[in-house]
């Protein structure tokens, strides 16, 4: 299809953003090291924090480096955790 | 007691050893007692690029197994004062030197040189350790393009791994004409990746291949914007504050025009 803000030069992104988000995200994962690994390390700990409030699914539990496409045509890097709550344990009364 | 600086980049091809030869050149050109030496055993090349390689009688290795002195190894550069190369073995692999070797041989040098240059090999493995071994601080090369600036960071963090603490970044061959179309990483989006110091941009300059061909290392051409470039490094090696230069401004008459016509039809 004839695109027509391509056409302008508007709405295409510049092939050096590109290269740098990509750089950065690839760099995200060669500076963690072993990066699946590393994922793991951090799901562990973070089911650990968070049993300690509330019963969760481990197996359905997911957790990733992902880019956030921002309002700008840019991306964040975020670490997206999906986390489904069997239950929510009763501590009695909240201290906060 | 001199310094010890490697010039290293993770990948091949990035200008490693040019940007050896030039920086020792020029420090040298500047009245500093130089000595480059080529880590890269198996595949030697700084002499060549410096125009060298019918000098060469011992190497590195022959030094490294007491075959001769050291000072039978290095080749004198007459055309500059005070340039001295330490060429590397051709014929050995990388596993004739040890990382503790080398250290032993940068302690020698530094005795008698102000800089101690050494041209690492490509990679990570054997040939890498051992060009760090005796280096007090790193000069790391990279071109703005995916590959090698992924790479350069994996170096950033094994020099550190290494304690070697002091790397900053030279960006080699740099297109001013791709940067303006948004084309070519710059020189603020490459320091943002890799978070280091910078120590010096060279442009893309095909004069540096022409005197490469000549074995005269582009520092000497007075026309060359890249021997500019990398004759500001040498001289922030010696501690003077040298800003970036403008590579703009030694664009030609005709090369403006185009650009500005260029514009225009993009605005029209």
């Amino acid at each position: 299809m004839f695109d027509l803000f391509k056409f302008f030069g508007k709405g295409e992104s510049k092939s050096k953003d590109i290269a740098k988000e990509r750089l950065k995200l690839v760099l995200i994962h060669d500076r963690a090291n072993i990066s699946p690994r590393y994922l793991d390390m951090i799901k562990d700990d973070v089911i650990k924090v968070i049993s300690s409030y509330m019963e969760i699914d481990e197996k359905g539990m997911d957790i990733r480096l992902s880019r956030i496409p921002q309002k700008d045509d840019t991306y964040s890097t975020a670490l997206v955790a999906n986390i489904p709550i069997k239950k929510v344990k009763n501590l009695g009364p909240n201290k906060g | 007691m001199g310094e010890v600086i490697v010039i290293t980049s993770g990948k091949g091809g990035v200008g490693k050893t040019t940007t050896t030869a030039n920086i020792g050149t020029a420090l040298a050109l500047a009245g500093k007692r130089v000595v480059l030496v080529d880590a890269d055993i198996g595949l030697r090349n700084l002499d060549v690029v410096m125009g060298l390689e019918n000098r060469i009688v011992y190497d590195l290795v022959d030094v490294v197994e007491k075959v001769c002195r050291l000072k039978q190894a290095l080749i004198r550069d007459k055309r500059f004062e005070s340039l001295y190369l330490l060429p590397a073995a051709q014929t050995k692999d990388k596993n004739a030197v040890s990382p503790q070797q080398m250290q032993e041989l940068c302690e020698q040098l530094k005795e008698e040189f102000d800089f101690v240059l050494i041209d690492c090999p490509a990679g990570i493995e054997q040939g890498f350790k051992n060009a760090i071994a005796g280096a007090d601080k790193a000069a790391v090369v990279t071109v703005p393009e995916v590959s090698a600036v992924r790479d350069a960071d994996r170096i950033i963090g094994l020099l550190s791994a290494n304690d070697i603490d002091e790397s900053k970044l030279i960006i080699n061959r740099l297109r001013i004409d791709m940067v303006k179309r948004g084309d070519m990483m710059d020189i603020d989006d490459t320091l943002d990746i890799l978070g280091i110091d910078l120590l010096g941009v060279v442009p893309d300059d095909e004069r540096v291949v022409i005197s490469t061909n000549r074995g005269e290392p582009a520092v000497t051409d007075d026309n060359s914007l890249a021997g500019q470039a990398y004759r500001n490094i040498a001289r922030r090696l010696m501690g003077e504050n040298i800003p970036i230069m403008d590579m703009e401004t030694d664009e030609g008459f005709l090369a403006k025009i185009k650009r500005f016509f260029n514009a225009n039809r993009k605005r029209a």
